[in-house]
């Protein structure tokens, strides 16, 4: 569904991405995965169309939407999420979500009759006429969710959707997210948090200082000597080892 | 159509349409004059209220719109002899292509927030000097229509309860636009865009279209208005519609009156003038000093009415219906 | 007409520099407080009724009246930050804009009611002296505002690279958590640098009496004039402001010779629209990445 090819972008002198490559089948739960700073964000802002690449392509249903406007690729039915949520504040939940299902729908009374729908399907049916500034964090995650949803877009692309949830909230919003799966829609999903992709993702990517150094199944990836290096530092598969034999 | 929050903002409005139905039988005539003067500027406030409102695009030269609208009708009855009806369309027209221009460009080159307040005023400026230097403006002089009352040419001067009146159904047609606006997906598009625009963009929100789109829009209005200025007085200059009095009371009445909804800025300008003209009673004439007294207003208004008085009378009694509808 | 641009150039130059010296203010308010003040122009306007009061009361020569007007606007644009604009905008940078610009109204319209628009002008018949630079008559006024403003400019440089004030003033410019973590009091730091951007103004509207007038709609002109070179030089860059006021001052000259005394202005504001559209991080800045 998604074909990410050779993504390189720099900032000056410090390169962000580096020749990144990855693929997000139809109806898949796909993670990126790696420490803070290795340009998983970068990565995602570029494929949403946030920020150009320096060189790289970008496909979605096999058509080339590199280098496209973020409203146009969201029309083609792929749509992102905000690590630091972003509700219109000034809002109700009801009309945040709304605003993402205006882009199917041109008039007020079917877009909040599918805001509606949409709030009760993520469980948010008693939030819905509250202004979303009052929403605590686990609420803006699950608008984001709601918002994206709404425009119709069938993959997702969401940005540490657990970041900054305590474990009851991360276990509501896995299961949000594979209801939504089993729906028909598709994820990728950026996680600092291992432990949340492990009970999610079929495969997910590890991205490192800009490179992408593994890619597996969660169960490989914690296994590998190359990543484990990457979240605990140079050496710490090597300690590791021994601590297992020992 | 009109949704009100709270019991607070019905009487609010209640009172309005009292005192807009009172002047009819008031025995002073001097009422009447002095709210078709504010009526008239609540139409700028309304086309203010499009972008700095409903769209956090604060514009500090709403003039250039204003003054467009006014220019245009004026220099096609007055150089080019075009009927008076065509030319007010024309004027509405000329904001509307002005308002799309000044967005167009500015949005272009990504400006925002202050500096998008200060470049409208730098346009507002641009376009008043040009209008003192060019012949076919009239120059320093400005431009005056022929008098010949009656329908033909727009004139009603003679008449004031009809021009009152006219006054009032534009206003109200204005804010039925502004309405409908509002509960449009244009409408909800441009509150996204003030809120979060790199959400909106999310969204599948073309933002750069729906500012310029708010500007064009806004432009029109604020064109309406100013060739209505134009009808009303049969004379313009440079230093009035594109000065920068209007661009003031353009942002002044719906921030305090509440930027972003339907009735603020009617409430805020009818406030303001009744507020500046009592000052003037009292203080017999002095020139300036209602400005003074717009402006303390305004500091006060945004220290402590965030919302303007549409939002202080949504807190007075609110209805049970839960909701951020506040009309 | 080639003999004449010279003479408009060093004309503009001398003018440029009184731009240049009330920009200087502004950008350093904006360098530090993040905030564009739009009552700039009215403090300035009130820098030269002070002088012109100074000299039609009490005699004083509005030069020497430099050392009692630019402390009083020091004070003055202290207080306004400390007790209206800080508490009145609630932290908004669009709130201060309109804060600024209600203040400029009160201020411009009080003007007008108490001094009405009468224009008033000092007679010193010395200030109209001309000297020949380069074979152009230049007025001696002009000539010393010019170098007083690259004075003032070279002086104020110091002050912010040599003296603790200076640094402390510099350390929250930039990071103003870090200053209140090492203990520089920010909201004091903000209102001694509006006023020392209000005493720049009063500088400069000492300096610009002599050779000019005072009426209460003149700080709306300048204050659009100051915008722009604060814009055009890079916001909050003192050399940026010095070397944008002085192509302004040309630019504006220029456009008067070439297009006439009305339409002259419009250069000015051709020139801020085309500055903010292009290079919004002014002429020597670099573009934003």
């Amino acid at each position: 569904m998604l074909e990410v090819r050779n993504l390189t972008k720099r900032f000056g002198g410090l390169v962000a991405v580096s020749d990144a490559s990855l693929d997000v089948p139809e109806g898949a739960i796909v993670g990126l995965l790696g420490p803070n700073g290795a340009g998983k964000t970068t990565c995602f802002t570029i494929i949403a169309g946030f920020t150009r690449a320096d060189s790289g392509s970008v496909r979605l249903n096999g058509q080339d939407i590199t280098g496209m406007a973020p409203h146009r690729i969201c029309g083609l039915g792929m749509v992102r999420t905000f690590q630091i949520v972003q509700p219109f504040a000034g809002l109700t939940v009801q009309e945040n979500i709304a605003v993402g299902a205006y882009l199917r729908h041109d008039n007020r009374r079917d877009a909040m009759a599918e805001a509606r729908a949409i709030g009760k399907r993520l469980g948010m049916g008693a939030m819905l006429d509250r202004p979303a500034s009052s929403l605590t964090i686990a609420g803006r995650k699950r608008l984001e969710i709601a918002r994206a949803l709404a425009t119709g877009a069938k993959l997702l692309l969401l940005d540490e959707v657990m970041a900054g949830l305590i474990p009851t909230e991360v276990t509501e919003i896995v299961g949000i997210i594979r209801q939504i799966r089993d729906e028909g829609h598709t994820f990728l999903m950026i996680e600092h948090v291992m432990q949340a992709v492990m009970s999610l993702a079929e495969t997910a990517y590890v991205l490192n200082y800009g490179k992408m150094i593994a890619q597996g199944t969660p169960r490989q990836l914690v296994r590998d000597p190359a990543v484990v290096e990457a979240y605990l530092g140079h050496g710490a598969a090597a300690r590791l080892q021994e601590a297992e034999h020992a | 159509m009109m949704r009100l929050a709270s019991y607070g903002q019905v009487a609010l409005v209640v009172a309005v349409l009292a005192y807009l139905g009172a002047v009819y039988v008031m025995p002073s005539q001097v009422w009447m004059g002095f709210t078709i003067n504010a009526l008239a500027m609540t139409i700028v406030a309304l086309s203010w209220n499009v972008t700095g409102g409903f769209g956090g695009m604060s514009s500090f030269g709403h003039a250039a719109m204003y003054g467009t609208g006014a220019y245009a009708s004026a220099v096609l009855q007055v150089q080019f002899g075009v009927n008076a009806w065509l030319a007010f369309g024309a004027g509405i027209m000329a904001g509307a292509l002005m308002g799309g221009f000044i967005g167009a460009l500015s949005f272009r080159y990504g400006l925002k927030g202050s500096y998008f307040a200060l470049v409208t005023l730098a346009f507002a400026e641009v376009l008043r000097i040009c209008a003192a230097s060019f012949n076919i403006t009239g120059g320093g002089r400005g431009l005056q229509l022929a008098i010949e009352p009656g329908v033909a040419a727009l004139q009603f001067n003679k008449d004031r309860v009809l021009t009152y009146t006219l006054l009032l159904a534009i206003v109200a047609l204005v804010m039925a636009l502004t309405a409908w606006l509002k509960y449009s997906r244009f409408g909800a598009y441009l509150v996204a865009v003030r809120e979060n625009e790199d959400a909106a963009r999310a969204l599948g929100i073309d933002t750069y279209r729906v500012k310029v789109t708010a500007m064009a829009i806004s432009g029109a209005f604020g064109g309406l208005a100013g060739a209505i200025y134009l009808q009303l007085w049969l004379f313009i200059d440079s230093a009035v519609v594109y000065g920068v009095a209007i661009s003031v009371v353009a942002l002044i009445g719906p921030i305090i009156g509440g930027a972003g909804t339907v009735w603020g800025p009617l409430v805020g300008t009818l406030g303001l003038h009744l507020l500046g003209e009592g000052a003037k009673t009292a203080l017999h004439n002095a020139p300036g000093l209602n400005f003074v007294l717009y402006a303390v207003v305004l500091i006060v208004a945004l220290r402590f009415l965030p919302q303007g008085i549409m939002g202080l009378a949504a807190r007075i009694g609110a209805f049970g219906r839960k909701g951020g509808d506040d009309a | 007409m080639s003999s004449l641009i010279l003479p408009a150039v060093l004309n503009g130059l001398t003018m440029g520099a009184v731009y240049a010296l009330i920009a200087l203010g502004l950008t350093l308010i904006y360098g530090v407080l993040h905030i564009i003040n739009f009552a700039h122009g009215s403090l300035l306007m009130l820098g030269l009724y002070a002088a012109y009061f100074l000299f039609s009361y009490l005699g004083i020569d509005p030069y020497l009246a430099i050392i009692f007007v630019v402390p009083a606007f020091f004070v003055l644009g202290y207080l306004l930050q400390r007790v209206v604009i800080a508490p009145m905008s609630a932290g908004s940078e669009q709130n201060v804009l309109l804060v600024t610009l209600a203040l400029s109204l009160v201020i411009d319209n009080l003007a007008l009611f108490f001094w009405t628009s009468n224009t008033r002008t000092v007679d010193i018949p010395y200030a109209w002296d001309t000297v020949e630079v380069l074979g152009a008559y230049l007025t001696k006024g002009r000539v010393i505002a010019f170098f007083a403003a690259l004075l003032v400019a070279g002086l104020m440089w110091l002050f912010m690279t040599r003296t603790r004030t200076g640094s402390a003033i510099r350390a929250v410019a930039i990071e103003k958590r870090g200053a209140e973590i090492v203990g520089i009091d920010v909201n004091h730091t903000y209102a001694l640098t509006f006023g020392i951007g209000t005493a720049c103004v009063a500088l400069a509207a000492c300096l610009l009496l002599p050779t000019f007038y005072a009426t209460p709609q003149v700080g709306y002109t300048f204050v659009l004039v100051a915008f722009t070179t604060v814009v055009m030089g890079g916001m909050g860059s003192l050399p940026g402001a010095l070397v944008a006021g002085l192509a302004l001052g040309v630019i504006e000259a220029l456009g008067g010779l070439f297009l006439g005394e009305s339409l002259g202005q419009i250069g000015i504001f051709v020139a801020f629209i085309l500055t903010l559209l292009f290079r919004p991080a002014g002429l020597l800045g670099r573009k934003p990445t």
